[in-house]
Parts: structure tokens; C-alpha cells; sequence
């Protein structure tokens, strides 16, 4: 019963906000230009699903690949930094640093580097330093989250450095490592997508490039639809992510 | 002689943490080493160990790498391992091969009472399950000398006594050399020949009490005089006054 509560409860708010929405329009003669009713955005949906289902594949794929990017390169390096504390300590700020600068202000020069014409890899690259430090960050802390007892345990037994790295350390980083995986999937998308408004043109036409086209000709429905998209193709992903962590978690717990 | 301690201190930057104290453990010999919170026992046991460095004096060690295990407090077992995996583990730190390992994990598993549950995630064991799989863990690379860190101290009343007489069984199979810390006065006499008395701030050797009686413990042992006696003794002991 509480399940279907609440599962209900949301689905109630969203249909009591739109028939508010969509009666506030009809009553007050809104021009559809600042704001359509959901009917109207609903027909554009429709209308427009094939385009709207390609652009959306297009900023995910680019999302995806940004991540396991950003998964390979961050991964390895807390490998390094793990076998060596000088590497951890030298990479430590280095990271940070590219973590605190808006990624906004990167843009221009990845565009420079990757070339003008392919939009689409410095979309990549800048997704992927968005979803590089919570990877890096949950890797580096999780190899170093292996209970002390054990590590004493490993030690009394003489194990090498290997051996401690591959059957205690790696092990217990798998919490920290999932945990990471799953803000930087959420990252990568918000960076695929900002990164599509600085890139702006036409060589990737991801659901970003969709809304500011069809805001530029002032087709508010069709920035709704992109939208509505976008949020759908996020929470769907997200769900996914959280069912995978919950799945690996059950695992590794043993229960 | 199988490990002591001589003359040795611990300081933690100016401050003096245990010491000086001298200690020794003979082959095949149970001690029990009681002491108030923070008295420096489980740092005499890691030092015993090898974990760690003395500030002053010496650690003496007649006994090989991989010849010490140590229980602790709680059971410490990996979690993304199953029983028998866990048990295995010292095993293969010390070299034996993988499905070998595992077939003498299993049987430990069954030494301690724990036949059939070979295949079960710590999460999927009882409290006192787990510490059976952690004692196991700990036989099973067949230690000269076995330290026991207040292993019973987070486990009810029926199953620590449980558990005592089982450690006792065992050690009359095996005759490693026990030295089993705890701040439980009862306890450190069941379990003992021989009970160190530790009083803390730095951490000191308070007194020292044989205790007799035959090993495993007869049943009705904890009701008769002697033993009341000597828990009394060692009370006193810990509360500062003299044997």
C-alpha cells in the first residue's frame, strides 16, 4: 500500500501542476511563443519524436563515452597514486584545480584543440573532465578505505604489496568506486550538455542544440519537448545507475 | 620462550604509552593480560606481533613470519568473501595453493563447529558465527603463537562462554601459545594458567596470579571457591591494591 502511495503521490502533483498549467493558458490566452500549454507541447513531442529520440541518442552516447573516459583515466590514476603516495600527493591539487575551474571556461580552448569542425570530441573531452574527479575522487578514497585490521592481518602473513593491493585494497575500494560511478554518470550528462551550448553548432545535434535552435526561432513548444526529453533520458539513466549500485552493492555485501 | 617484551616503552610523540615493561610468553603457554581501557594491552599485543616498533627496549621474537595470527575485537572478516574464502586468505599469504587452501578452510570451519556454512557471506552470519569464522581464520596458518584481542567482547553472555571453552578445546589440540587480552576479570581467570594484571597511564605491569585448576575448564568450574578467589585477587590487583 505505502509503495503505491508512493508511487502515486509524485504522479498526482505532476497532473494536478499540469492541468493548472494548461487551464492558466487557455484562460489568460497566453501567446504559445512565451508559454505553451502541455497540450501544445505534447503535439511537439509527437510530432517531433523521431528527431527528438536521434538528438537525445546523440548527447547520451557522448555522455557515455565522456564516462568511460573519465572512468578509464581516472581509475588508472588512482591505481598509481595508490601503489605510490608521492604520485597521490602530486596528483591530489592537480585534480582539484581542473575539478574547481567551470568547465564553461575550458571550452574555448578544447575547441581550439580538438578542432573547430568536430564539435562532438570537445563535447566529449569536456564531459569527461566533469565526470573524471568524483571517479578519481571515490577510487583514490576507497583504496585507502581497507578496514585497518585486515591490513594488519595482510602484514602479520608478510603479504606483498600486490597481493595487498589486488585482495584487500581493491576489494574494499568497490563501495567508493560505485558511489563515484554513479555522481559521475549524472555529471556527464550535465557536462555533455553544457558543453553542447558552448559548441553551439551544427556537428553534434544533441538535445542542447535542439533547444537553443528551436529558441532561436522562438518554437517554445519544441524547447519543452527537448526538454521534457532531456529530463526523461536523465531520470532514466539515473534509475539505471541506482538499480546497477544497488545490484553490485547487494553482491559485495553478500546480501 | 617464544616472544617477549624487555624493558620496552611506547611513547606516541612525548607521550609515554606503555612501559617500561617486561613480559614473556613460554612455548604453549595460555596468559591472560587484563587492564583497564587504554593501558597499553592491545599495544603490547602488536608489538608482540611485530606490527609495531618499541620506542626503547626489545622485542624478542622466536618465531617465524606467518607463524603469528591475532584475533580481534570484532570478527574482521572481508565482506565480498565467503566463509571459507576468509578462512583460506592467511593460507595463501603464506603460499599454499589456491584449492588447497580452500579445502583445509573448510576444514577449520568444521573444527569450530561451523560444517556447512562454507559457502556464507559474513553479512549471513550471527555475530558469534562470524568470530568462529574469524578464530578459524586464525588456525588455519597453524600459529605458534595466537593472539586474541578481546575477541569475545562484543558477543552476549551465553555465547562468549561458548566460545571460551571452545578456544580452551582447542588449545588443548593444538598448544599454540595463547596470549588473550580482555578487560572482563572472569574471563582472563577461566581462560588463563597465568593472569598479567596491566593498570594504565603509561601502561604497567600491576601484578601477576597462577592460576590453578585443570585446562579446558571442568564444568561448574566459574562456581568453585579457587576460581572465586582468584578473581577477587586479580580485582584487587586492578583496582590498585596489593594480591
Amino acid at each position: 500500500m505505502r509503495r503505491i502511495i508512493e508511487l502515486i503521490a509524485p504522479l498526482a502533483l505532476v497532473a494536478v501542476l499540469l492541468a493548472g498549467w494548461e487551464i492558466a493558458c487557455r484562460v489568460m490566452e497566453v501567446p504559445v511563443y512565451l508559454l505553451p500549454a502541455p497540450s501544445a507541447v505534447w503535439t511537439s513531442l509527437i510530432a517531433d519524436w523521431a528527431a527528438l529520440a536521434h538528438a537525445a541518442w546523440t548527447t547520451l552516447s557522448m555522455a557515455l563515452n565522456a564516462l568511460a573516459i573519465a572512468s578509464l583515466c581516472a581509475c588508472a590514476l588512482a591505481l598509481v597514486g595508490g601503489l605510490s603516495p608521492f604520485v597521490e600527493k602530486a596528483i591530489q591539487p592537480v585534480a582539484v584545480t581542473i575539478q574547481v575551474t567551470p568547465v564553461i571556461a575550458i571550452a574555448p580552448l578544447v575547441m581550439i584543440w580538438t578542432g573547430l569542425d568536430h564539435p562532438e570530441r570537445a563535447i566529449i573531452v569536456l564531459a569527461t573532465i566533469v565526470a573524471f574527479f568524483p571517479i578519481y575522487s571515490g577510487a583514490a578514497t576507497g583504496l585507502r578505505a581497507a578496514d585497518p585490521d585486515l591490513q594488519r592481518l595482510f602484514a602479520l602473513y608478510g603479504a606483498s604489496r600486490w597481493q595487498t593491493l589486488t585482495r584487500l585494497r581493491l576489494p574494499s575500494a568497490v563501495p567508493a568506486l560505485v558511489e563515484g560511478h554513479k555522481v559521475a554518470t549524472a555529471l556527464a550528462v550535465i557536462g555533455a550538455v553544457v558543453a553542447e551550448f558552448v559548441a553551439g553548432s551544427g556537428g553534434a545535434q544533441g538535445l542542447a542544440w535542439r533547444i537553443i535552435e528551436s529558441a532561436n526561432r522562438l518554437q517554445t513548444a519544441r524547447v519543452f519537448a527537448a526538454l521534457v526529453t532531456l529530463a526523461v533520458m536523465a531520470a532514466l539513466l539515473y534509475a539505471l545507475v541506482d538499480i546497477l549500485e544497488r545490484r553490485i552493492l547487494a553482491w559485495w555485501r553478500g546480501r | 620462550m617464544i616472544a617477549a617484551l624487555k624493558d620496552v616503552e611506547v611513547r606516541y610523540g612525548e607521550r609515554p604509552v606503555l612501559g617500561p615493561i617486561d613480559f614473556a610468553l613460554g612455548a604453549g603457554e595460555i596468559v591472560a593480560l587484563v587492564g583497564p581501557s587504554g593501558c597499553g594491552k592491545s599495544t603490547a599485543m602488536r608489538l608482540l606481533a611485530g606490527l609495531e616498533q618499541p620506542s626503547g627496549g626489545a622485542v624478542v621474537r622466536e618465531i617465524g613470519k606467518g607463524e603469528t595470527s591475532l584475533v580481534f575485537q570484532a570478527p574482521t572478516l572481508a565482506p565480498w568473501m565467503d566463509a571459507a574464502a576468509n578462512v583460506a586468505l592467511p593460507l595463501e599469504l603464506i603460499g599454499t595453493p589456491r584449492e588447497a587452501a580452500r579445502r583445509q578452510a573448510v576444514d577449520w570451519l568444521s573444527r569450530v563447529g561451523l560444517a556447512g556454512a562454507e559457502t556464507k557471506r559474513p553479512a549471513q552470519l550471527s555475530g558469534g558465527m562470524a568470530m568462529r569464522v574469524s578464530l578459524a581464520r586464525a588456525l588455519a596458518a597453524s600459529p605458534r603463537l595466537l593472539l586474541l584481542d578481546e575477541p569475545f567482547a562484543a558477543l552476549d553472555e551465553i555465547t562468549r562462554r561458548r566460545l571460551a571453552d571452545d578456544v580452551l578445546g582447542l588449545w588443548a589440540d593444538l598448544e599454540p601459545t595463547i596470549l588473550f587480552v580482555t578487560h572482563n576479570v572472569e574471563e582472563a581467570v577461566y581462560m588463563a594458567r597465568r593472569v598479567v594484571v596491566m593498570s594504565a597511564g603509561p601502561g604497567r605491569i600491576a601484578g601477576e596470579l597462577a592460576i590453578e585448576g585443570p585446562l579446558p575448564r571442568p564444568e561448574g568450574f566459574r562456581a568453585t571457591a579457587g576460581f572465586r578467589e582468584a578473581a577477587e585477587t586479580v580485582s584487587r590487583l586492578l583496582a590498585g591494591g596489593r594480591p
